[in-house]
Order: structure tokens, then C-alpha cells, then sequence
């Protein structure tokens, strides 16, 4: 009788510890791509909810949001000089990085938790390059290269953080822009947005949306995949005729 | 304005990769030479995937040099047998390439390689040709008139090996050894360095086989167009990286400047044409050796091995 009573009292707790509710929506599960996209951007809605009991907290909340596109295989190589040359000498692969990587916060990452939490749960970019599972550890040596993959990305702006992405509009409804350069490759892009309150993480959503091609761009991608013979020869074709239909144009005499 | 790419999966500049056709097509058919060296670089610079660009611009290399081999096919300024067999060293040449690239690669020299060959073979080919223009610039200037080029007799020994053959458009009677050399040393270099191999073409064409200027590049555009397809194909077959929209836009470009290329070189005098095409290749070799030995501001570099999506 005791232990069901303490188990109660157990599930009671737990049952206050998360007596936030996080609901997320997106403004576009699926983002088209037509032959004059450039980019586009996608908003992300959340709202909180709090059941009757909970009090109310002292803290605002702070939100967290990840936004990962389509895993590539990447390989980062540094120059080394070798004699007089510089040449690729080492390199470092991550096999499962993300093409896109956005964190958007309400607050400098720093302010919202602390370090070891930002680690533990891969909030912020930080933490996510310098995850043990990103990429294999080299007792140290990897650690330029994942800087490198940062600051490279971010120059294309693929990978970026912004400490004020998220808008809070009241204290418990936010939203968030999440932009998409065009160099953002189609494929599944996952929106996970975190609800944290005074360091502590009270919810956690996934979401996820999608980037295609429609109409002649996906056709062209198609065709070039699974009738790859049928599409060189055509290009090929395509090609002599362009060169043939010239000469015939400028033809002088 | 801009249009989405399908297969590099990015959005370009229509009017600035049209004007990048027509000014490499200018060179191209100024010269008779592909290109493929300019383009490849200046394409990744805009971003697109190294992959794509190499395959892509094979397209506008195909498009552009049929237009100059129908020219000169007109003017009768094309030597199909020299052609012939240029293509058939061609061809051995490339396969032997294709295995020593991999044969490199998995000794991790690969890299190590392609700069070097490049930096090299741009350099030695364009000095030969400066060295060679200046000295007939000089000549002309001492006011002794152009040597006699063509003397019975006045040629390599090489020329007099067996199997010896008559080039009736190219004034050519010589053997073929050593016209399949140079076809086998250029697919294997085309192969090895992803590049048409036009530019040691017409030079040794000029210089070793004494083959008249005009016949030279209707010849080497021949021989090109033929690699170049062959090279288009397998590209689309093997790594579906030929982007069509992207082709088209560069041969749209491609064609008209490969045009006024073409009557700019018909007016060019012959010295002035070799040295600016000394210059040409200079240029390149030496951009390529700074690469290799000024210190990179930015030492990190990310390729994509494989996407998964």
C-alpha cells in the first residue's frame, strides 16, 4: 500500500515536472521548387500550454530551435605545405552531417542553459559539431576540422545560429523564421524546437518538412537518374544540333 | 534573373553564365581549342559542384566545336584521316588515363598529380610557344624574311619511321607513329586532368608536323568533338551529372562567341595567334602554380563524397 502510494506521489511529480505543453506547427510542410526559386524561408509557430495546477514560473520561458536538412557524407581536408607546395595533406570525414544546420534562440545560447546541458543535449551548433558522434575523435587533431566545416558552411550560409531567430509575441506564444538559401539541397529537413525555463528543459518537439522539385525540375532529375544512357545521348544530340543550327545560322556565303 | 539548375540543384545568373559561354567560346574558337580548362574552374567558382561542372561544360565543348569543324569543313580546312587517327590515340590514350587517375588515387597521390601535371604541361607548352613566336618576331624584324618553312628534307627524323602515310589537306607525308603518340600522350592527359587536350594538340600539330594554321584547327576540333562526346556520355551514364538547363545556357553562349572567335581568327595574323595563345596558356599555368605554392589564406577545404537524401 505504501509503495503505491509513493509511486503515485512519484507520478504526480513527474506529472508537474512537465506540466508544460509544447505545441509547434509549421507555416509549409513542403516547400516547392520551381525554376526560379531562390531560397525561401519557413515560419514556425509555438504555443504553451499550462494545465490549471501549475503555478506560474518566475523565469520566461526560452525556446531552442534546430532546424537539420538532408544528411551528406562530407570529408574536410587541410592544406599542408609539403616542400615548397601546398597540398591537401590530412583529412577528416563526417559521415552524417547535415547539408543545412540553423539554430535559432530567443536568448544567447549561453543565458538559456548551461554548458554541460548544451553538450549533453547537442543544443546550439557548438554543441552540435563538437558532438563525440559527429564525427570520430582524434585525441584533439579533429578539432580545427570541425571548426573548418563550421566556418565554411557558414560562408555559404548552411550552417548559422541566431540569438534573436525566435520571437517571443506573448509570453507563451513565439515564432520563429527559418530562412533557406537556395543552395539548400531538396530532400527532409527536421524542425526540432526545445521549450526550456530557467535551464531546464520542460518539453520537446519534431517536426519536419520537406524541399522537392516539381514539374520540369523534378522530371529533368528523374530522367538524368533512371534513364541516364536515354538522357546523355539526348544531351549529346541536343548539343551537335545547337552546333549544327549555328553554323547554319552565321553562314555567310 | 535567375533559373534553378535541376541537377547542380542551385540557382544561377542566366546572363552571366550566357556571357561566361560566349567568352570561352570566343577563346575556343579563336584558337581551335576546347576550353574545358577555363570553363571547369570558372564554373566551380560560381559554386556548382565540381561533378557537374566537368560534365556540363563537355556539352557546350561538343556544341561549340561542331560549329568550328562544319566552318572549316566548308573552307575544306579539316584533315579527316589525321583527324581519324588522332581520335583512335585518342581514345586508347583516355583509357589508359582513366586507370593511372585511379591508380593514384589509391596511392593518395592523386592530387599531388593533377597540379603538377597541370602546372607543367601549361608552363612547358605555353614557353615553347612564346620562345618560338618571339624568335619569328625577331626574325621578321632583322628584315631576313621568314625562313622556308617547308624544305624536302627539313623535318624530324621521327616524321621518316615506318608506316608512313599521306595527309593530303595537312602538305603531310610522315609516319604514323608518332601522330598516335600524340594523340595517346593527349587522351591520357585529357583523362587524367579532365581537359580536351586541344591546346598540346595544336601546338605540336604547328611546330613538330609543320601542318598549315588552318588546317591545324579544324583538325584538333575535329578530334575534340569526338573525345568530347564520348566523354559526355559516360559522364551522364556514370555520375548523372550533366545538368541540361545549365548545358544549354552555356552553349547558347557558347556558340555565338565560338563564331566571332572563329572570324577573329581567320584576320589574326599566324605569330600574333601563337603568341597570344603562349599567353593563354602561360597565364593558366602560372595561376595554377601560385595555387600550389603561395600559402592558402583558407588551408580547409569540404568536398561531398556521397549525398544521401
Amino acid at each position: 500500500m505504501r509503495i503505491i502510494i509513493a509511486l503515485l506521489i512519484v507520478v504526480a511529480w513527474i506529472g508537474s515536472a512537465s506540466a508544460e505543453n509544447l505545441v509547434t506547427s509549421l507555416s509549409n510542410h513542403r516547400v516547392l521548387i520551381n525554376s526560379n526559386y531562390t531560397g525561401t524561408s519557413i515560419t514556425v509557430f509555438g504555443a504553451i500550454e499550462r494545465d490549471a495546477q501549475t503555478i506560474a514560473r518566475a523565469t520566461a520561458y526560452d525556446a531552442v530551435v534546430t532546424v537539420r536538412g538532408p544528411q551528406q557524407f562530407l570529408v574536410v581536408r587541410e592544406k599542408e605545405r609539403l616542400g615548397p607546395f601546398w597540398l591537401n595533406q590530412d583529412q577528416q570525414k563526417f559521415p552524417t552531417a547535415p547539408a543545412y544546420l540553423t539554430v535559432l534562440t530567443s536568448r544567447p545560447i549561453a543565458e538559456i542553459t548551461s554548458d554541460q546541458l548544451r553538450r549533453r543535449q547537442k543544443i546550439g551548433i557548438q554543441a552540435i559539431i563538437h558532438a563525440p558522434d559527429f564525427t570520430n575523435d582524434r585525441g584533439g587533431v579533429d578539432e580545427a576540422f570541425r571548426d573548418a566545416l563550421y566556418r565554411l558552411k557558414s560562408r555559404e550560409n548552411l550552417y548559422r545560429e541566431n540569438e534573436r531567430g525566435v520571437t517571443f509575441l506573448t509570453p507563451s506564444i513565439f515564432n520563429a523564421s527559418i530562412p533557406l538559401p537556395a543552395t539548400a539541397p531538396p530532400g527532409n529537413y527536421d524542425v526540432e524546437v526545445t521549450l526550456l525555463a530557467d535551464t531546464v528543459i520542460l518539453a520537446r518537439t519534431l517536426t519536419h518538412f520537406e524541399l522537392v522539385k516539381t514539374g520540369f525540375e523534378q522530371q529533368v532529375g528523374e530522367v538524368a537518374r533512371d534513364w541516364s544512357s536515354l538522357y546523355g545521348f539526348a544531351t549529346a544530340l541536343l548539343a551537335l544540333f545547337f552546333g549544327w543550327t549555328a553554323n547554319v545560322v552565321f553562314r555567310r556565303d | 534573373m535567375q533559373i534553378y539548375l535541376p541537377i547542380a540543384e542551385m540557382p544561377v545568373s542566366v546572363l552571366l553564365i550566357l556571357g561566361l559561354g560566349a567568352a570561352v567560346g570566343f577563346i575556343s574558337g579563336l584558337f581551335g581549342i576546347g576550353g574545358g580548362f577555363l570553363m571547369t574552374p570558372l564554373l566551380i567558382f560560381l559554386g556548382i559542384p565540381p561533378a557537374v561542372a566537368v560534365a556540363t561544360q563537355s556539352a557546350q565543348i561538343v556544341a561549340s566545336s561542331t560549329t568550328s569543324v562544319l566552318n572549316a569543313l566548308r573552307r575544306g580546312a579539316l584533315d579527316f584521316r589525321l583527324g581519324g587517327i588522332l581520335v583512335i590515340g585518342g581514345f586508347v590514350g583516355s583509357a589508359l588515363g582513366v586507370w593511372f587517375f585511379a591508380a593514384a588515387r589509391r596511392a593518395g597521390l592523386l592530387d599531388l598529380v593533377i597540379v603538377v601535371s597541370y602546372v607543367t604541361l601549361f608552363t612547358v607548352v605555353g614557353s615553347l610557344m612564346m620562345k618560338e613566336s618571339v624568335r619569328e618576331f625577331l626574325l621578321k624584324r632583322k628584315g631576313s624574311m621568314a625562313r622556308a618553312r617547308r624544305n624536302a628534307g627539313n623535318h624530324p627524323p621521327f616524321l621518316g619511321w615506318p608506316l608512313r602515310m599521306r595527309f593530303y589537306r595537312s602538305k603531310l607525308y610522315a609516319s604514323v607513329i608518332p601522330i598516335l603518340g600524340l594523340a595517346l600522350f593527349v587522351g591520357f592527359a585529357g583523362a587524367l586532368l579532365g581537359i580536351g587536350g586541344g591546346f598540346i594538340v595544336v601546338p605540336a600539330l604547328l611546330y613538330v608536323f609543320r601542318v598549315p594554321t588552318g588546317v591545324v584547327v579544324g583538325t584538333s576540333q575535329f578530334q575534340i568533338v569526338c573525345t568530347t562526346l564520348v566523354a559526355l556520355v559516360l559522364h551522364a551514364i556514370a555520375n548523372q551529372a550533366v545538368d541540361i538547363v545549365l548545358a544549354i545556357l552555356l552553349i547558347l553562349g557558347g556558340v555565338f562567341g565560338a563564331q566571332f572567335g572563329a572570324r577573329a581568327g581567320r584576320n589574326l595574323r599566324a605569330e600574333l595567334f601563337r603568341f597570344l595563345l603562349a599567353i593563354l596558356l602561360l597565364a593558366v599555368g602560372l595561376r595554377f602554380a601560385l595555387e600550389l605554392v603561395v600559402k592558402p589564406e583558407e588551408p580547409f577545404s569540404i568536398t561531398v563524397q556521397e549525398s544521401r537524401t
